[in-house]
């Protein structure tokens, strides 16, 4: 039987979610346009008036928001209320310069509670669950997001932040953690450290993961699962929203549900900015519907992804959407051709002789661009012969030419010789120097 | 005969091989014969050590991939036409080698063969039928 946090919501029909939305819009709008002189600015430079705003699709009347416009009006330029009414201020990494400050005020704490508890425990998570938190504490929303969530649903938390993989290990089994919570990619490496470490994983109560925070393909998933004998469930949120608890996958795993109550999403083509039909894919755009301390509208997201048509087995009418491609960030494109991340991921962790981490380097070598791929040999039955390393070199390449249609070089490594990542996995380096063609 | 050896997948990378020699020597094992071919940017490492068991533990501790096998030994005059005659009664009967080293016992004048192939049975059925253990 599913348990909902808020069945009213969770399960609210679609009429019912619709006028909630669009009295929620109103208010945001005026709010925001009265109270956030950034949105007043960008209000009346585009001649836009809060009672222009009549229904759903009135929203295309407003312009974007993106990261550039956090940036600019750093630290506080986007805030709508006084420092007084400020509780919280988080940050995330900038990759170049200043960081993105986001704030919050208490309603807003609670707000960002409530969606994640709704995600926690769609995640199958209850008071009854131990969970250990290994995102770093500080700055980063990831932690204290699941942290808030987890003490809303009443589950006892363990906050281990990240780092020290022994002592992680160490906690989750001394402790007895039934829940555990990292990136994708330190869940996989923590996984390993329990093999190498001569641990057996059924000695650990582990029971249900959710790994956010960073794109991850669902072979990854299926190969955390395998290593840490839990249900591994993705949750997806952006700080510049609120953080984790935008939208999270249920125990069907058939996409991840959206708290539509509190944010509305557009998909739109990465061309034109027309909205898609649902199914097909475009960039996630959303519009936060009840935020005092810093309001957001039409905040491109970047990330590409599509609606699931159809509703869930779980029983929540809240729309999916589905796990995400990449950034439109992250993609690369090499020889012309557009390459995510995530689908060289998605081929890796499909061959079984190899382990779960890789590393993508892109160079240009006589004005060509060359793709190398790094991966962990960790099958010692590879070792018979040359011809078996040999054939698995080819077959990885052969696979990358069906899905990427390019040519790539594949390296092969010794086990544990890639870097592992406590946080979010960098696993694209381009030394292209595009300025000399 | 059957001897046992150990395979290590090894990066062509400076300090690859020192790192696993120093692991083999940190657990006291002992390198009976080692082997490695010329490769691009990896290789396997063959080896024959005092204690095989106590080398694998070792190795795979230090995060190596190892694989324990075994080949087929065998033990020959080390004269002229020593490796011929074995060679052709196992090529008349069709079993591929698929790699193959020695090491020589000088006191005693005789080299050890050890060889890979995909059909065990078969080749030591030669072998014992040309009295050759």
């Amino acid at each position: 039987m599913t348990k909902y946090f808020d069945s009213k919501i969770e399960t609210a029909t679609r009429e019912e979610m619709q006028d909630i939305q669009l009295e929620k819009l109103k208010k945001v709008v005026a709010y925001a346009y009265a109270n956030s002189p950034f949105y007043t600015k960008m209000f009346d430079k585009a001649g836009v008036k809060p009672e222009d705003i009549n229904s759903l699709s009135d929203l295309r009347k407003i312009p974007f928001t993106v990261k550039s416009d956090l940036r600019d009006n750093y630290p506080f330029g986007m805030n709508a209320v006084s420092m007084d009414k400020v509780a919280r201020i988080h940050a995330s990494s900038g990759t170049s310069g200043k960081p993105t400050v986001v704030t919050y005020t208490n309603n807003d704490l609670e707000m960002w509670s409530e969606c994640m508890a709704r995600l926690i425990t769609m995640a199958g998570v209850t008071n009854k669950d131990v969970a250990q938190i290994s995102f770093g504490y500080g700055l980063f929303t990831g932690a204290l997001g699941l942290h808030q969530g987890m003490e809303k649903v009443g589950a006892a938390v363990i906050p281990a932040s990240s780092g020290n993989t022994e002592r992680q290990i160490m906690l989750l089994k001394d402790l007895g953690a039934t829940v555990l919570i990292a990136t994708p990619s330190y869940a996989l490496y923590i996984g390993e450290m329990i093999e190498k470490l001569g641990y057996a994983i059924k000695d650990f109560k582990l029971r249900v993961g959710m790994f956010g925070s960073e794109a991850s393909s669902p072979e990854m998933h299926h190969e955390i699962e395998k290593k840490l004998n839990v249900i591994s469930t993705d949750n997806y949120g952006l700080s510049e929203i609120v953080g984790p608890g935008v939208a999270g996958e249920c125990l069907e795993k058939c996409g991840l549900h959206v708290n539509e109550d509190y944010f509305l999403i557009e998909i739109l083509d990465t061309k034109t900015f027309e909205p898609v039909e649902d199914g097909q894919y475009g960039e996630l755009v959303i519009t936060a519907l009840q935020k005092e301390a810093m309001p957001i509208i039409r905040y491109r997201t970047k990330d590409i992804t599509r609606i699931i048509p159809g509703t869930c087995k779980c029983g929540r009418t809240l729309r999916r959407i589905d796990k995400f491609q990449g950034r439109t960030d992250d993609m690369l494109i090499i020889r012309g051709v557009n390459v995510f991340p995530s689908q060289i991921e998605g081929i890796i962790m499909e061959i079984p002789e190899v382990g779960g981490q890789y590393e993508i380097v892109v160079t240009r070598e006589n004005h060509m661009d060359k793709l190398e791929v790094s991966v962990e040999v960790a099958n010692g039955d590879l070792l018979d012969n040359f011809k078996k390393l040999d054939e698995l070199r080819s077959k990885i390449k052969h696979n990358l030419k069906t899905v990427l249609q390019i040519d790539a070089v594949v390296k092969l490594v010794e086990p544990l010789s890639l870097k592992r990542y406590e946080g979010k996995a960098k696993r694209v380096t381009d030394l292209r120097d595009l300025s000399k063609g | 005969m059957l001897v046992n050896q150990i395979a290590v997948f090894l990066e062509n990378r400076a300090g690859r091989l020192q790192a696993l020699a120093k692991t083999l020597s940190d657990a006291k094992v002992d390198l009976v014969s080692l082997n490695i071919a010329d490769t691009s940017d990896f290789g396997i490492v063959r080896m024959i050590t005092s204690d095989n068991k106590k080398a694998e533990s070792a190795l795979k501790l230090a995060g190596f991939t190892v694989k324990s096998n075994d080949l087929i030994g065998i033990e020959v005059e080390d004269v002229p036409g020593g490796l011929t005659n074995i060679l052709l009664g196992l090529s008349e009967e069709g079993v591929d080698i698929e790699y193959l080293y020695s090491f020589a016992h000088t006191k005693e004048k005789k080299a050890i063969i050890l060889f890979k192939t995909s059909d065990v049975e078969k080749a030591l059925a030669i072998l014992k039928k040309h009295n050759i253990n």
